[in-house]
């Protein structure tokens, strides 16, 4: 079977170079350790909800730096938190405030409304002072620090930019070192290559998935509300979008430094719009280009499972949109092989 | 006729690199292709394998048209750059293009160890190909080339960097191959090498200037060498 002699080919020259292996598998790790110590909070405009509020009461509210939407059912209110439509909201009874609710994924953002309410609220009751308000949260809790937000972000790309860069550097050595012609004067069909090297990659693409997220988890301790199993099988997807997008891009670049020009324009975008800053802040004329990015779609997933504890029907979306771009990457790849050989 | 060249011209942009060649290599002979570096010889012999297209112009191979993939198995190909990997020991190496060809178990073994019995490398079998030295890797791409058996042999430039006396016992593996019936087809820029082909074809600039054994050409310009009638050859071209 030539793809199987293509996969053991690949796993051989990986165990010999230890240290390609060691850069795969220890520094994410690293990285991820190290961000752990350094990582802090910031500000943001966050988006509340009052319930029940009288207008008396509105109109006497500081209601500046946050954009307000009014309820007059707790349900409805709980739902556009749960559908992440606003950050959390305050509860009325009567002409006073009686408690928070806060989404609770995201500490920033929890702070930020927790703060918020504090100053709206000082003018209803100027005589009292400080205010104590009783405060739920829909997801995480108060103890929550902002790197188990920021995490299962960090946790894919991580993953995507280590994968990226040995698979595309791989490829482009196979070209390079004129292997690949070689292959391709071979009977080996086009797709039995792109093929292979998904296989043969995908193999330590697994251990280096299973590696991270578990260390991640258990040993630094990051917040993890859903299913191991999940976060793997995200992981895992996000780094075959990896894997496929470094040999299509090798295609493009004539040598190792051309490949490493790649991560400014390639994987440091997709880190802005992971949601590791709030896509609200960002412009409108650039928030596009979220969508288009698979990181976005493998972040948001890892934090609805580890931040949310949410299963399979919250993530099924995204993964089907990480194995569209891993689909599409494939097949780029055997068009992109037409170069060298038209059959 | 094993290979027939029809017409075949090919241009890189407004480069061009190959002129209106017509030629046709017998099944069973030695064919050289000589001429100095950026001639073409490399962008025909690529052709040849599949790896290129012609601009215009077909190229055929066994009776049919190029690229196909069926004609591939019956091709072995060895490129100017040695294709290996560096980090495989050579035995790895042979192991990994012959199960591209489908051989496997004791087929493959026994044609590995043929093969670098040929390119007396069998002592290295197990060696890695990065302590490798130039000369060797470059008998070990021939041997990759060999392990499949194939009825035709393109091989670029198949003798560089390698010491006079193993050129001679490579070139004895070429005639033995040939006395199997197999075609071979070589490129080079070395004269003397020229000489011990059954045939010529003399490329320059894109254009192929002559055709014939190493004696007709020197017969028909009057010269003692392949050199001097290459050189006439070309001046030919020249005064044009």
């Amino acid at each position: 079977m030539r793809i199987k002699a293509l996969v053991i080919r690949i796993i051989r020259q990986f165990l010999r170079d230890k240290r390609t292996l060691a850069m795969m598998l220890v520094a994410p790790l690293l990285i991820l350790t190290m961000l752990h110590l350094v990582f802090n909070g910031d500000n943001y405009i966050p988006k509340v909800g009052l319930v029940d509020a009288p207008d008396a009461v509105i109109e006497k509210l500081d209601l500046d730096d946050a954009k307000i939407t009014e309820y007059d059912s707790l349900r409805s209110a709980k739902a556009d938190a749960t559908a992440q439509e606003i950050d959390g909201y305050l509860v009325f009874d009567g002409p006073m405030p009686d408690h928070i609710v806060l989404e609770g994924s995201d500490p920033s953002v929890n702070g930020a409304v927790m703060k918020w309410i504090q100053q709206a609220t000082k003018s209803l009751l100027p005589a009292q002072g400080q205010m104590e308000l009783s405060v739920d949260y829909l997801h995480g809790s108060k103890d929550m620090g902002q790197f188990d937000y920021f995490g299962p972000v960090l946790l894919g790309f991580f993953a995507f930019f280590f994968v990226f860069i040995i698979s595309g550097i791989s490829f482009l050595r196979e070209r390079t070192s004129g292997t690949l012609e070689k292959l391709l004067s071979s009977p080996l069909r086009k797709w039995e290559i792109v093929i292979g090297y998904v296989l043969g990659f995908g193999i330590f693409t697994m251990l280096q998935a299973t590696l991270i997220a578990w260390y991640a988890i258990y040993i630094l301790g990051m917040l993890m509300e859903g299913s191991f199993i999940y976060v793997l099988l995200i992981t895992l997807m996000l780094s075959m979008t990896a894997l496929t997008l470094g040999t299509l891009l090798s295609a493009f670049a004539n040598n190792e430094f051309q490949m490493i020009q790649f991560i400014p324009i390639i994987i440091v975008p997709q880190f802005f719009f992971s949601g590791l800053i709030n896509l609200d802040t960002i412009s409108d004329w650039l928030s596009w280009l979220g969508p288009i990015t698979p990181l976005y779609y493998a972040a948001e997933a890892l934090r609805d499972i580890m931040v949310r504890g949410y299963g399979w029907d919250a993530i099924y979306g995204n993964m089907l949109m990480l194995a569209g771009f891993s689909a599409v990457f494939i097949v780029l790849n055997i068009l992109a092989l037409r170069k060298h050989r038209a059959v | 006729m094993i290979v027939s060249i029809n017409n075949v011209s090919k241009r890189f942009g407004k480069h061009e690199v190959l002129r209106d060649i017509n030629l046709e290599i017998q099944n069973g002979e030695i064919f050289g292709l000589l001429g100095p570096s950026g001639a073409g010889k490399t962008t025909l012999v690529r052709q040849l394998v599949g790896l290129e297209l012609p601009s215009e112009g077909e190229n055929h191979l066994f009776g049919q048209k190029m690229p196909s993939l069926k004609l591939i198995e019956k091709i072995g190909y060895m490129a100017q750059s040695d294709a290996l990997y560096t980090e495989l020991s050579a035995k790895e190496n042979l192991e990994f293009f012959a199960s591209l060809f489908g051989l496997n178990g004791a087929q493959r073994k026994k044609r590995i160890l043929e093969v670098m019995e040929l390119v007396d490398l069998s002592e290295h079998l197990n060696k890695l190909v990065t302590n490798y030295s130039g000369g060797m890797k470059r008998r070990l791409s021939l041997a990759a080339a060999l392990l499949h058996e194939p009825e035709l042999l393109i091989l670029d430039e198949p003798t560089v960097g390698i010491d006079p006396v193993l050129r001679q016992s490579i070139w004895a593996g070429f005639y033995d191959l040939k006395a199997k019936g197999k075609t071979l087809i070589v490129t080079t820029h070395v004269m003397d090498e020229a000489e011990k082909c059954d045939r010529l074809g003399l490329i320059r600039d894109g254009r192929l200037i002559a055709v014939g054994t190493p004696d007709e050409l020197k017969t028909r310009t009057g010269s003692s060498s392949v050199e001097e009638a290459f050189l006439a050859y070309g001046g030919v071209q020249h005064e044009n």
